[in-house]
């Protein structure tokens, strides 16, 4: 929207045609609402990136160090030496365009720069430059620009106008990866210091206390006990959550966000409510750990150094604990970096063995390098062995669609596990269109530390392709429920949601499962994990006729 | 409205319609606009095919006597889009008041008779009503974002204070002041 109401003169002067120029010839506009504000120079420092100081990106003066295009220089040419695909994908690109409408911020916004083509063209050109020969004899004809002030600037604006969420790189005929042309781009302006807060304090907060937030031990336990009471209010049974036990057989790690934020809290109370029946039930070992207490990792949205400093910590809690093996909550990122990086970062997790589910004594194969298994993959396997008491009435009132999570969809082909969990705890469930789910699912919008307040015309735009599909089947079958494994989408969905289908609310898997399931000693339930009214309780009977 | 004009609306209705989406679409960049109008696929491009299910209901309800139920349900989306987009409000609605120009730009000839002209008249002022009614749906929407806005920080920040005990509600005391 204007940032200044237009004079009387200036009215009469107002084009509704944009300009026809190059994209090379087009100058960036930082808009109010598509970026995030600048990172707090005091988690910069605390993770030892470079160049910590307050800046403005609507600031003419970024305070770069005086020698800020030698340093990008020499950066650039050591991902290149580094990274073999980095190089590849600088090189191979024909521009022929098949991922250019597949990206969710190029279709929700309708700005050129965000064709995933044209981002990575941002990088190509100064590549081009720098480092081959047609590009610096021929220069612009050969499609190469030289690193100025105005490129920079359009780097930082649309490398944080792409949320990694990888759906171009399904339809490239040459396998280029956009995300990670994305990553190398943040890698190289955190060399100038030129990240987004909305990632940098998480990744101090979580370098140094153990998650995005910086909920110290106590008040983590603090709101697992919360959720203590909040079960037993429900179900009339007291669980009890396991803390940094050593020996376990199982560590437990999950996103913080579903341990702070609604309505992944609900998600939260799930697990604990599964744990607690399968410890019952069968003896489950398994713990929680304060220290460990965020399975996202924002420090792959900042280096690669940084992404490995923040995954190995939950790799040494589980050698501190001696637990067999890890099992992981329901999370996007963190398991990109899991099943895609994780192995030569800090693997292999040799200390660890081979995860096998103590209850059906299925072995996880899939999880025999990193040792890490999804919590979907978990319970489904109980579900598929019969070892879970469910009764998926008490989700009736529960329209659901699911939601492929970017990661668990296209960075570890998570596909089946959840659906079939869905299936067996609900008896209402509706797919988007083929187009919108699975490998070619659409991004929440809000994605690799996007997420953030100020950014929400971002947020908004990059979701629609998602909500337009949610949107038909609230048409078409009346779906009131969107179903996700990602702590982001938790976080992120409601606010696309209530801006374009309002019907639709939000909730994790598991909230489902525990609503469903059946605790040993549980009182009749009359409400779900929200505390909302059960359809045929007694309670909303009641409701019904106090409305007649 | 006239039977006139009427049937000269309804018999070169797909043209208007045609007429009417290029000129909505020519407020995005040249490159967004192709692929807004040549993708069909209605969730590969969500953009063209609202705007364009939109306009002909819109159109038809210009035509045909205006049902505000009707006209917001339709409406309402594009401008959706548009209120979250790079737009200032005035590019953002001013596709409706652009139905005006190809209006008289198309029955140029026709419009000589003067009852045709009359009933024009009478159309352009229900164009200018759809036109209010967008601006109604756009100042909506953005406050629907500067709501969402807060409440999440609202949230994001007092409930986990609250529910993390760190809020004390002090109503019940007094203050102890004399």
């Amino acid at each position: 929207m204007a940032e200044e109401i237009l004079k009387p003169e200036e009215l009469l002067q107002i084009s509704h045609r944009p300009p026809v120029t190059d994209w090379m010839e087009t100058p960036i506009n930082i808009r109010k609402g598509m970026y995030c504000y600048a990172s707090n120079p005091k988690s910069v420092e605390y993770v030892g990136l470079p160049n910590a100081r307050p800046w403005n990106p609507v600031e003419d003066d970024w305070k770069l160090p005086e020698n800020w295009q030698e340093i990008i220089h020499q950066g650039f040419k050591e991902r290149l030496e580094k990274f073999r695909s980095f190089k590849v994908f600088m090189d191979i690109c024909v521009r022929c365009g098949a991922c250019a409408d597949k990206c969710h911020y190029f279709i929700g916004t309708g700005d050129p720069k965000n064709m995933p083509v044209l981002r990575a063209e941002l990088l190509r050109s100064v590549y081009r430059n720098d480092f081959t020969t047609v590009g610096r004899i021929l220069g612009k004809v050969a499609g190469a620009r030289p690193l100025t002030l105005e490129v920079l600037k359009e780097w930082w604006y649309y490398f944080f106008q792409c949320s990694e969420c990888r759906r171009c790189s399904v339809f490239c005929p040459y396998g280029i990866d956009t995300a990670e042309i994305t990553i190398m781009g943040r890698e190289l302006l955190n060399l100038l210091g030129l990240n987004i807060d909305w990632i940098a304090t998480p990744v101090a907060n979580c370098y140094r206390t153990g998650n995005h937030l910086g909920i110290q031990p106590h008040a983590f336990k603090d709101m697992l006990d919360f959720f203590v009471d909040d079960i037993e209010e429900i179900t009339g049974v007291r669980v009890e959550p396991q803390f940094n036990k050593k020996g376990a057989d199982i560590l437990f790690i999950t996103p913080s966000g579903d341990v702070f934020a609604d309505p992944g809290t609900y998600t939260c109370m799930g697990y604990m409510m599964l744990f607690h029946f399968l410890q019952e039930r069968y003896g489950l070992d398994i713990t929680w750990s304060t220290y460990a207490s965020e399975g996202g990792n924002f420090g792959f949205f900042t280096s690669h150094e940084t992404m490995k400093r923040l995954n190995s910590k939950m790799y040494a809690e589980a050698k501190r604990l001696g637990v067999k093996w890890i099992l992981g909550g329901e999370c996007g990122h963190m398991w990109r970096v899991i099943n895609q990086y994780m192995d030569t970062m800090n693997g292999p997790a040799d200390f660890l063995r081979t995860p096998v589910s103590p209850i059906t004594g299925t072995r996880f194969e899939n999880a025999k390098s990193t040792k890490m298994v999804h919590i979907t993959e978990f319970t489904a396997d109980l579900i598929k062995h019969g070892k879970l008491d469910l009764d998926p009435r008490r989700n009736d009132h529960l329209k659901v669609t699911y939601h492929d999570s970017c990661n668990p969809s296209r960075g570890m082909g998570l596909f089946e596990e959840p659906r079939y969990v869905i299936q067996n705890v609900c008896n209402h469930f509706y797919e988007m269109p083929a187009n919108t789910i699975r490998e070619q699912t659409f991004c929440c919008g809000s994605g690799a530390g996007l997420n953030a307040g100020e950014d929400m015309e971002l947020r908004l735009t990059g979701g629609l392709p998602r909500a337009n599909a949610v949107n038909y089947v609230r048409a078409k079958h009346g779906v009131n429920m969107l179903a996700c494994i990602c702590a982001i989408d938790r976080a992120a969905l409601p606010a696309l949601m209530e801006y374009w289908v309002p019907e639709v609310d939000v909730t994790g898997v598991h909230e489902l499962v525990a609503n469903a399931l059946n605790l040993p000693g549980q009182n009749e339930r009359s409400t779900d994990l929200r505390g909302e009214e059960l359809p045929g309780s007694a309670g909303a009977a009641e409701g019904e006729a106090d409305e007649e | 409205m006239g039977t006139g004009l009427e049937r000269l609306l309804e018999k070169h209705k797909t043209a208007i319609l045609k007429n009417w989406f290029e000129s909505a679409i020519q407020a995005y960049a040249p490159d967004m606009a192709l692929f807004i109008s040549g993708k069909k696929d209605p969730f590969a491009n969500p953009v063209g095919s609202t705007t364009l299910k939109g306009l002909e209901v819109l159109l038809d309800q210009l035509i045909a006597d205006m049902d505000r139920q009707i006209i917001t349900s339709y409406l309402d989306p594009i401008i959706r889009i548009r209120a979250v987009q790079d737009f200032t409000p005035s590019q953002a609605t001013a596709f409706i008041l652009l139905l005006k120009k190809i209006l008289r730009h198309r029955f140029a000839d026709e419009l000589r008779d003067h009852q045709l002209a009359g009933e024009l008249v009478l159309l352009e002022a229900k164009i200018d009503q759809l036109c209010l009614m967008a601006f109604d749906i756009y100042m909506a929407c953005r406050e629907k974002i500067y709501e969402i806005k807060a409440a999440e920080t609202r949230n994001r920040t007092f409930r986990a204070f609250e529910r993390a005990g760190l809020i004390t509600d002090t109503l019940d005391e007094k203050p102890g002041l004399k």
